[in-house]
């Protein structure tokens, strides 16, 4: 039991964290202390009343981009994360079903797309496009998608091994009946705590595009972005590198949290198992 | 002098379940005990807790004198020189308890120059010696081969021969004939018979099958839900067992030889 | 009368591979004479057993179910046999869903034979549950929270929901310990007697055999070397083999 009220504040700390940056990202859909584009505070002003953490060497307000710029920060992660869910899953199963070369051209995809940097598919769909927040988390999601196929790959093997996959069979149930009603529950725990750790890969991978000139163009502000841009003035300015890098770094860990503590709350029986 | 003496042997988890309580047992040199139980009784963790192998967060109290040696509380250096050398331990799942990655003469090899001190030749034929002793047909081919390529009866075989390879005082088998087919189970039971007898080896054999245990000790303790129920000579026992558990034990084997004898009729 | 199952001369070999894992097997199960087959690891019983539920094509031979050939694509065919032939398998942990409860583990063969929707279910679940000595409330519970022997009781009790005519059963109380060996082998005597169940029954334990089965084949190496009444087989066996088996099982002293 002692453990189990433990891995809860894990779960809690987690949300609060990531939940205090989902907040500012919310109201900066409806409210910005100034807009992305007003340049009236003057440059690299320091935190004070008129500018709660001060401008940076445009003039801009540094708390509205960030405010902004952790609304790309949830688009990128929920974004990837969904194209991640999505081809990683089918995938996945697809593969796990699969016999002979269908299952070793599948695995083979999957590998050749693990070891494809994901900086480099990014590069060729910016190429083949434009630098856009879209392209970014395509690029990301599709890198995402394979590690995910292959983990949900193993899983659902694992599952179809168990004598009450062939219970299922006698049964008379269908194979996708089968899919849905005994694969899927099956390895939803385990997916959904590694889609958490992979939403917060996302936000660092949004982040690093970005921080490349990849990412989201101005004026949507990205944390990445901001980072490259207040690194000249670092030694002047911190704040401007400072401010974006401390948010960057909560949310993931507040991710990683919650991925933790979603681990032990999802399974009841290996709770039990534990105790 | 004992071999093996446990005095009040407490198992807790870090939790504070206790799972073996109040757990006495002794073995004098060369004698053969029997561990009896059902799964949950205990019988397991305490053959780890003689060997100092609990895992990590159970705790024993009480005390366990292997050979002269306090276990409980005994630092990790103490137990090394204790395990091989005083007692060693044979598992049901010989597949588990080799390592899969190397091949079985190495593994043989690896207590018998830790041990003994041999090398090259002398080592080689140390190997071969200990896998003829437990009968393997083609020592020289199965010293070759990883775990995965013999059959399990032969893996079990394997691991008796590291067990061996030390000339312990005590034998510990955890159900070393559970896993295998029922013909390979009765040459398994008669090879160990035969190789603790020629070495007057103590045994602490473990196992949930009475007819299996009775084939190869004397003397039985019967454990349920962590303490000690009913202890004795084993054929005793078998006809007049005095505890109501120990009677539902007997009473299950029994009924289920019965449909044997009534075909056989 | 027309034997529910037959196998006539039927082999197994797995692709790419020429030697059969099971080979020239013949034997019919008739109402009410439960068989065992009876071999050690490697014999191909588990093979056979998936020849007996329709999961795995002979690639020799003939499975026949009440007289016509099993053919795994007609439908109709399917529905009739999955409903009367069920199956218990060996390892209780495996073979329930931990992430159903015990209700809707126990009514799927129900829901999925479109015998039966949910609610109208939840009887004959209730049912099932008390026939193996299962409280009603346990449909309400998940598998982790009962023992092994209950926990086959419950996977009996999905393979006799929708009242088949065959039970088979692949090394139904090996993982079991004894006391509860002896339960679940007494509620396997009385399914036979109550639900006029035949068993077909996979093991290594002669024991368990003589307690359950009329019948009895014995396997070596995918082939059959021995067939006939259990008391037979068992009693005077007739193939050096069997011979082997039978002196094998550890006794209890005098």
């Amino acid at each position: 039991m002692k453990q189990s009220t433990k891995r809860s504040y894990t779960l809690t700390f987690g949300c609060a964290l990531a939940g205090l940056i989902a907040l500012l990202a919310l109201v900066s859909l409806f409210w910005a202390p100034y807009a992305a584009d007003d340049t009236s505070g003057g440059r690299l002003t320091g935190p004070g009343a008129g500018h709660l953490l001060g401008t940076d060497k445009l003039g801009r307000d540094l708390f509205t981009q960030l405010m902004t710029g952790s609304r790309v920060a949830f688009e990128a992660g929920l974004g990837s994360v969904l194209i991640a869910a999505v081809v990683g899953v089918t995938l996945g199963v697809l593969a796990a079903f699969a016999q002979g070369w269908l299952d070793d051209t599948l695995s083979a995809f999957l590998d050749i797309l693990i070891a494809f940097p994901t900086l480099l598919l990014a590069m060729l769909i910016v190429a083949a496009h434009s630098a856009t927040l879209g392209s970014a988390v395509l690029a990301i999601g599709l890198a995402q998608s394979a590690v995910v196929g292959r983990l949900v790959r193993i899983l659902v093997k694992r599952v179809l091994a168990q004598d009450y996959i062939t219970a299922a069979r006698t049964s008379g149930t269908s194979w996708p009946r089968i899919v849905a009603g005994h694969v899927l529950p099956n390895i939803w725990p385990t997916l959904v705590v590694n889609l958490a750790l992979q939403f917060g890969l996302a936000v660092l991978a949004e982040a690093g595009l970005s921080y490349l000139g990849l990412g989201a163009p101005p004026p949507n502000a990205s944390w990445g972005r901001m980072l490259q841009e207040a690194q000249a003035t670092f030694t002047t300015a911190p704040a401007g590198a400072l401010a974006p890098g401390i948010l960057l770094v909560l949310l993931v860990i507040g991710v990683n949290l919650i991925a933790d503590g979603l681990r032990d709350t999802l399974d009841p029986a290996a709770r039990r198992r534990r105790a | 002098m004992n071999i093996l003496d446990v005095r009040d042997l407490g198992i807790r988890t870090a939790d504070g379940r206790t799972l073996v309580d109040g757990l006495s047992l002794t073995i004098a040199p060369g004698e053969r005990l029997g561990l009896i139980g059902e799964s949950g009784s205990g019988k397991s963790l305490t053959t780890l807790a003689v060997l100092g192998l609990l895992p990590d967060g159970m705790t024993a109290t009480g005390g366990v004198e292997l050979a002269g040696t306090q276990i409980v509380g005994a630092s990790e250096k103490q137990l090394r020189g204790v395990r091989g050398r005083d007692a060693a331990i044979v598992f049901q799942e010989p597949l588990t308890a080799l390592d899969p990655l190397m091949r079985v003469g190495r593994q043989i090899a690896e207590p018998l120059s830790r041990r003994r001190g041999l090398r090259g030749a002398e080592l080689k034929r140390a190997v071969v010696d200990a896998l003829e002793q437990v009968r393997l047909p083609e020592p020289d081919r199965i010293a070759r081969a990883f775990p995965h390529e013999i059959s399990g009866g032969q893996r079990q075989r394997v691991a008796l021969a590291m067990a061996l390879a030390c000339d312990p005082k005590l034998l510990i088998a955890d159900e070393p004939t559970t896993a295998l087919d029922v013909t390979v189970q009765s040459d398994m039971l008669d090879l160990l018979d035969t190789l603790v007898r020629e070495r007057d080896m103590a045994v602490l054999f473990v196992s949930h099958d009475l007819a299996v245990v009775s084939k190869v000790t004397d003397r039985v303790v019967v454990m349920k839900d962590g303490r000690v129920v009913e202890e004795g000579d084993v054929r005793t026992i078998v006809r007049e067992p005095r505890e109501e558990y120990t009677k539902a034990l007997v009473a299950s084997a029994r009924q289920l030889e019965s449909a044997l004898d009534l075909r056989n009729a | 009368m027309t034997p529910v199952l037959e196998l006539n001369g039927a082999s197994f070999a797995y692709r790419g591979h020429t030697a059969p894992v099971v080979e020239d097997i013949s034997f019919t199960v008739e109402t009410g004479h439960s068989l065992a087959l009876v071999g050690e690891s490697g014999a191909g019983k588990t093979t056979l057993l998936r020849l007996l539920l329709g999961l795995a094509r002979a690639t020799a031979g003939t499975v026949r179910f009440d007289g016509d050939e099993l053919k795994p694509r007609d439908r109709e065919q399917m529905r009739r046999f999955r409903r009367s032939v069920q199956c218990v398998f060996q390892d209780p942990y495996s073979s329930l869903d931990p992430r159903r409860r015990v209700g809707s583990i126990v009514s799927e063969p129900l829901r999925s034979l479109g015998i039966d929707s949910r609610s109208t279910a939840a009887p004959k679940v209730a049912e099932a549950l008390e026939r193996v000595g299962l409280p009603a409330d346990a449909a309400e519970r998940y598998p982790h929270e009962f023992s092994g022997g209950q926990r086959q009781r419950i996977a009996i009790a999905r393979a006799t929901v929708c009242d088949p005519r065959v039970l088979l059963a692949d090394e139904p109380v090996s993982a079991l310990d004894v006391t509860t060996r002896v339960k679940v082998v007494d509620l396997l005597n009385e399914l036979k007697q109550e639900q006029r169940l035949t068993l077909v029954m996979v093991s290594h334990d002669l024991s368990v055999v003589a307690s359950l089965c009329e019948r009895t084949a014995v396997l070596e190496s995918g082939r059959i070397v021995e067939q006939g009444e259990t008391g037979q087989v068992l009693g005077s066996p007739a193939h050096p083999y069997t011979r082997r088996l039978v002196d094998s099982v550890p006794r209890l002293p005098a």
